[in-house]
């Protein structure tokens, strides 16, 4: 593994150097259709699951192929993906919001071999390579976090979750019976790099035992009062304390305290400082929210509830997340009118007939005890169903 | 053979939906044949020890991935986030495991030719390992050693004019919706002024001087295609304010079952026939919509641009033609103090450019915020700190209703002195000679 330059003098770093250029001006990568029909798109339809095309002033017409991917992809997919976009789509393609890939082509025809071929293509342990969907009324990919694939806070896995909820719910990808579209997310603990709090079903990793204290090391590894300034509730104070180190000396040593009781798990204190984690394999597990979104459509962007105060991490294939998830997804689909998001559903039958229908059991942790807007969740009114 | 046994993640090859694990493997494979004698600048064995390193957290329940460390390139802040694994004697190969950002081209529209260079890059100087993409919306590279970041970093500018993303307490990769390349509801155009954005804030994308993240989202409509709304500091939505058009002879095809409504999205079930007054006309918000002599009519003064009836029939009706954006402020996740949504604070600005009027309302935030905020104070807490009116202030505007769902519940005013007639310098003794103690 002998070492290869690129070309940079680690002697002169400036040296050449460019720096503050940014991303690539998108135009360098847009299709010609697209190129030519940008800003004039007159309008859309689904034609079939995973099929979508567009119509421009022009009277051009494009045809975009949706496939699920998995966000975390090797090189060597990549490289599956750009064979897929020169045989196809003329050495084009694009990413979604949600982790789709989009190959875009000139006609249905076409279209409907790319889907064929793409729905042909299996990985080496049978599962579907491009699984084509995700459009319309339907569950498209699942958004998700790094979990104990590559970061240092997560109370589940990612990856792990969201492949065994997409098994779970695999054909309503390539489907589109639902009474409006399921945004489903994941983030594997509070920090919500993923941003769950507003989608319509949001699993989310959570700690539920407070920090274990590093004593011998804090002083040396973290501010103390940031660590202290860090915990939302005031549960951490500095304290000294008589410990026997590792090596079975026995010292005093500046630390600090926590008040258990107080903690909400939230983990910022251990952001702050290295000494304080909380992963503990019986305290982590999950916790499912519901009804949230983002669109302004018809009614005001919502955020997530809590729904399951708490599901175990029960890996590698967590049944018990699977199977509550379907248990929502279906109760949903069946109860819902057309063009009702999960939280509009909710909010129109009431949340207490949610619980009755989806089977879900409430229990104290569902209401909302964190300052003031807990207040404003809470039942002002006579007006409940029995 | 594999290096580790991974009875658990094996269990995640079986059912349909793609295999990460499958996809590991499969790189792992590649990279110990090596047909194309790649000069591998981190160890072969790269990707056999991160399943080795993911079964364990799958066997233990816990991660194995230490706080990060601090590393990056020379005079950035920011773009390479350090990570190193708790059990390095047992997987070497991940020992170190740093991740790159890499800025996204707005839209996230690429050329295989361009994947290809970038595949080439990490394959050699990486794990081989990517998320396409990260939350934020990054190219995510995920895997490589200290002595490779300058590498990547000369390769990325100067192979693929290409550069790093947003990390730490900077302007974070800002994102956009695909808008006007792909979509007949993009009120702007949404990648275009992403992308002048970036460039124009690349030192505050690169070199920390914030109090904490801040991150820009462009959603090209109200649907919200980035989620611009819950997950930007500063969300940039498009709008209109003139009329919705109108094209009466799609409706007229949409309400007699020639064109599918919602553009076939509810294919997949038998709702029965399409009905413009329960589907369309009931359902909006502000019941500003009717039937007159089979022509649909629309009150445009009361509309709230929700986009229902847009979305639903997106042939009879199209987006205004006096086009611009909003701007809201503030949205993040739970930490610290709850989770927060955009709160409106431009209700109207043209996309015009170079794009001034909107730089002089980021400008404005980030100088109030840099002058109050305190360390590690998302924009959205400055704001519940000290008040949306605070926020208004600070860009120069005026409040209007459009500002607030509803006035405020409490007269707790924070009256101040020069608002208040005489001041408040009062003399005790002038009181007293009306007011016996």
């Amino acid at each position: 593994m002998a070492f290869v330059s690129s070309g940079y003098n680690p002697e002169k770093p400036m040296e050449n150097r460019i720096t503050d250029i940014g991303p690539r001006h998108f135009s360098d990568f847009l299709p010609p259709v697209i190129a030519k029909n940008k800003g004039t798109w007159l309008w859309h339809e689904i034609c079939e699951p995973g099929i979508l095309m567009h119509k421009a002033e022009s009277g051009d017409e494009v045809y975009t192929v949706r496939c699920g991917g998995s966000r975390l992809m090797t090189v060597g997919h990549i490289r599956e993906i750009c064979a897929i976009a020169d045989k196809f789509a003329g050495g084009h393609l694009r990413f979604t919001t949600r982790n789709n890939i989009e190959f875009m082509v000139g006609t249905l025809d076409e279209a409907k071999k790319l889907k064929e071929y793409l729905n042909s293509q299996k990985q080496s342990g049978g599962s579907h390579r491009f699984p084509v969907g995700g459009t319309g009324a339907g569950i498209t990919n699942i958004v998700h976090t790094q979990g104990w694939v590559h970061c240092h806070t997560p109370a589940t896995d990612a990856s792990g979750t969201v492949k065994v909820v997409l098994d779970e719910l695999f054909e309503e990808f390539g489907q589109m019976r639902m009474p409006a579209q399921v945004r489903i997310s994941m983030a594997c603990c509070l920090n919500m790099c993923g941003a769950v709090h507003c989608s319509d079903i949001a699993i989310l990793g959570y700690h539920r035992k407070p920090p274990v204290i590093d004593h011998e090391w804090l002083d040396n590894l973290c501010e103390i009062p940031l660590a202290v300034a860090a915990c939302p509730v005031g549960a951490i104070r500095p304290t000294k304390k008589e410990i026997v180190t590792e090596k079975g000396e026995t010292k005093t040593v500046n630390t600090v305290a926590i008040k258990n009781e107080r903690c909400m798990f939230c983990g910022n204190c251990y952001t702050m400082c290295p000494s304080l984690p909380l992963s503990d394999q019986t305290g982590d597990g999950l916790v499912i929210m519901a009804g949230g979104k983002v669109s302004n459509r018809i009614s005001n962007p919502k955020f997530s509830k809590v729904v399951v105060a708490f599901i175990p991490n029960e890996p590698p294939r967590w049944p018990t997340l699977a199977k509550t998830i379907r248990q929502i997804v279906e109760a949903y689909a069946s109860d819902a009118r057309k063009y009702e998001r999960v939280g509009d559903w909710a909010e129109r039958i009431g949340w207490e007939r949610f619980f009755e229908k989806t089977g879900l059991e409430f229990s104290e942790h569902m209401i909302d005890d964190f300052r003031d807007p807990a207040y404003y969740t809470w039942r002002q009114t006579t007006n409940f169903k029995f | 053979m594999a290096k580790h046994a991974t009875p658990l993640l094996d269990q995640l090859q079986s059912g349909p939906w793609p295999s990460f694990v499958s996809d590991i493997k499969e790189e792992a494979e590649r990279r110990h044949k090596n047909e194309k004698n790649v000069e591998y600048q981190v160890p072969v064995d790269v990707c056999d020890d991160l399943l080795g390193i993911l079964e364990l957290s799958y066997k233990d329940g816990t991660t194995h991935w230490k706080h990060g460390g601090i590393v990056g390139v020379f005079g950035y802040g920011g773009g390479v986030i350090g990570r190193y694994c708790d059990q390095p004697q047992m997987f070497p190969g991940v020992a170190h495991f740093h991740t790159v950002r890499v800025a996204q081209p707005s839209g996230m529209y690429y050329t295989s030719e361009y994947l290809r260079q970038l595949c080439d890059l990490w394959e050699m100087r990486g794990s081989g390992l990517t998320n396409m993409h990260g939350a934020t919306g990054d190219i995510v590279l995920l895997g490589t050693t200290t002595p490779q970041l300058e590498e990547i970093f000369y390769e990325l500018t100067h192979n693929m004019n290409t550069d790093l993303g947003g990390s730490g307490s900077n302007l974070r990769t800002p994102a956009a919706c695909l808008g006007e390349s792909r979509c007949e509801w993009a009120c702007y155009d949404a990648q275009e002024l992403c992308h002048q954005m970036t460039n124009e804030y690349q030192d505050e994308l690169h070199r920390p001087a914030f109090p904490y993240k801040f991150k820009f989202k462009f959603d090209g409509c109200p649907n919200g295609c980035v989620a611009s709304i819950a997950r930007s500091d500063m969300s940039f939505i498009g709008t209109w304010r003139d009329e919705i058009r109108i094209d009466q002879e799609a409706v007229a095809a949409y309400v007699g079952g020639e064109i599918q409504p919602n553009g076939g999205a509810h294919a997949g079930k038998d709702w029965g026939a399409f009905d413009i007054e329960k589907e369309v006309i009931d359902l909006c918000p502000t019941e500003c919509m009717w039937m007159e002599d089979g022509k649909l009519k629309i009150n445009d003064r009361e509309c709230t641009r929700c986009m229902h009836c847009l979305n639903v029939m997106p042939r009879a009706l199209r987006i205004g033609n006096d086009r611009g954006l909003s701007i809201l402020v503030g949205a993040k996740a739970p930490i610290l103090d709850g989770a927060q949504m955009g709160s409106l604070l431009v209700p109207f600005i043209k996309v015009e450019e170079p794009y001034d009027e909107i730089k002089e309302i980021i400008e404005g935030i980030w100088e109030w915020w840099m002058e109050e905020g305190k360390n590690r104070e998302r924009l959205g807490e400055l704001i519940k700190r000290q008040g949306l009116a605070k926020a208004i202030a600070a860009v120069g505007l005026t409040p209007v209703p459009q500002h607030v769902m509803e006035p405020r519940h409490n007269p707790y005013i924070f009256w101040k002195e020069e608002d208040v007639e005489g001041g408040w310098d009062r003399d005790i003794a002038d009181y007293r000679k009306h007011h016996q103690r």
